[in-house]
């Protein structure tokens, strides 16, 4: 058992208790969101005693040495006295909703502008500030280098308390804070030739969206494929645009994958199986997969089988956060 | 036996024979029947990172291994029912992963003799 210090509280920490549960047991709220080390929405700093360094994987070095690490990943090991980040280390942004649109029946697309420069990889992920505190993250869909808003894909969800916000109240010319960008789920440069297999389902098109048009922008000559899938054709989108690229790109594949109501131009079945029916070995690819996470999981281990070594297998943690 | 002047560690290759047999070690387990259903569910890049170290150790190379941590790490496994023939299909999985590199039956023994050492540890006796 270890005491947390915590703006004048002493919060115990059972063995194996992350920071953020003890936190919240004792009732303390802090910012937080995918709860799994990767939207670094709980970031915190200890000011006294030190995290274990498997709280402190993926941020940046020059926070690691302050003392910041993950409220979700850390079993303190030592007392330890905690404090929230200080302002420098979140940058929040202001961004204005330039536009907004459905991309299907519940999927809507936001553009946003930033007030300032916003830095971001197509297929990263950023965080969006409700101004009560509630915090989600949003994978990124546009390009950088050649689109001029970001352009986030967001599912409605019936009971998400961000989404239902975002939806009734958040109207174009609204502004937002956004932070971030963070993740490795995007194209990387210097490779080419190599081939690239993105799977995704709903929503999860959108950083495959970016990856692809990212790969493409680069010059990407290798063989790319993407499954995007849904229950039925209503859940596509985007399929004007990724059969005209199809159309320009030779290297570029598009298979529309649906489990129901298929129409001629569709593939039947659900993406993942699809892709690896398809392409039954990975070997050396370069894997992302995005969306359902029961997908996501599942088709990690199949693409691991088939060939593909861990590290070039990126996964979108997005949607792994439900709670939309 | 090998050279006596140079460890097994070194002969297998170092960190870079680590690497590459621990993708094929960790696809083995991943669809031998006998084993994989005690891999379910778990963090593929934190069983990939634990595979490593335990490779790492058992060519012989520089590690923290720590019998407790193995006892600790397996508990669960064993409550589910890990037994010694769990424990011999690992070891044959191991042993079959590196005579695909290439290892020589001699040092596959050694390996298997190392990754014997943790046999009680890691079936909590």
């Amino acid at each position: 058992m270890t005491t947390l210090t915590f703006q004048g509280h002493d919060v115990p920490c059972d063995p194996d208790e992350t920071v953020l549960k003890a936190l919240e047991r004792y009732g303390i709220a802090v910012p937080n969101s995918c709860r799994a080390g990767v939207c670094q929405s709980c970031l915190m700093r200890a000011t006294q005693g030190t995290p274990p360094l498997s709280a402190q994987q993926g941020i940046k070095n020059t926070l690691a040495a302050q003392g910041y690490f993950l409220a979700c990943m850390c079993k303190p090991t030592q007392d330890m006295a905690l404090s929230l980040p200080d302002e420098s280390a979140v940058q929040r942004v202001r961004a204005t909703v330039v536009q907004r649109r459905y991309l299907n029946d519940d999927i809507l697309l936001f553009q946003l502008l930033p007030d300032e420069r916003f830095e971001y990889q197509a297929g990263q992920f950023l965080q969006i500030h409700r101004p009560d505190g509630l915090v989600r993250s949003y994978s990124i869909a546009s390009v950088s280098q050649t689109d001029p808003f970001i352009d986030l894909h967001i599912r409605l969800l019936p009971n998400g308390n961000m989404t239902q916000w975002l939806h009734n109240e958040v109207t174009e010319g609204s502004t937002l804070e956004i932070s971030g960008a963070n993740g490795n789920c995007f194209y990387i440069e210097g490779n080419p030739n190599r081939k690239l297999l993105l799977v995704g389902t709903g929503s999860g098109l959108a950083p495959l969206w970016g990856v692809l048009r990212s790969a493409l922008y680069a010059g990407h000559q290798g063989e790319i494929h993407l499954f995007h899938g849904s229950w039925n054709p209503k859940g596509l989108y985007l399929q004007q645009e990724l059969n005209a690229l199809a159309e320009r790109y030779p290297q570029f594949y598009y298979h529309a994958c649906v489990d129901a109501e298929a129409e001629y131009n569709h593939e039947i079945g659900r993406a993942d199986s699809l892709a690896f029916r398809h392409i039954p070995d990975v070997t050396s690819w370069q894997v992302y997969l995005c969306g359902h996470p029961e997908m996501v999981k599942g088709a990690k281990r199949t693409a691991f089988l088939r060939g593909a070594n861990l590290p070039d297998i990126y996964a979108d943690p997005f949607v792994l956060s439900t709670s939309g | 036996m090998s050279d006596a002047n140079t460890s097994l560690y070194e002969r297998l290759g170092g960190a870079a024979a680590v690497d590459l047999a621990v993708n094929n070690f960790y696809r083995k387990v991943l669809v031998d029947d006998r084993i994989n259903a005690f891999f379910d569910g778990v963090d593929m890049e934190r069983q990939a990172a634990k595979q490593k170290a335990f490779l790492t150790f058992v060519f012989g190379g520089p590690n923290n291994y720590t019998g407790l941590d193995m006892r600790k790490g397996h508990a669960h496994l064993v409550a589910r029912g890990l037994n010694d023939s769990h424990f011999d299909a690992v070891v044959e999985n191991l042993g079959a992963t590196l005579h695909e590199l290439g290892v020589s039956d001699a040092d596959i023994a050694e390996v298997a003799a190392l990754a014997e050492t943790t046999r009680n540890d890691v079936l909590g006796r």
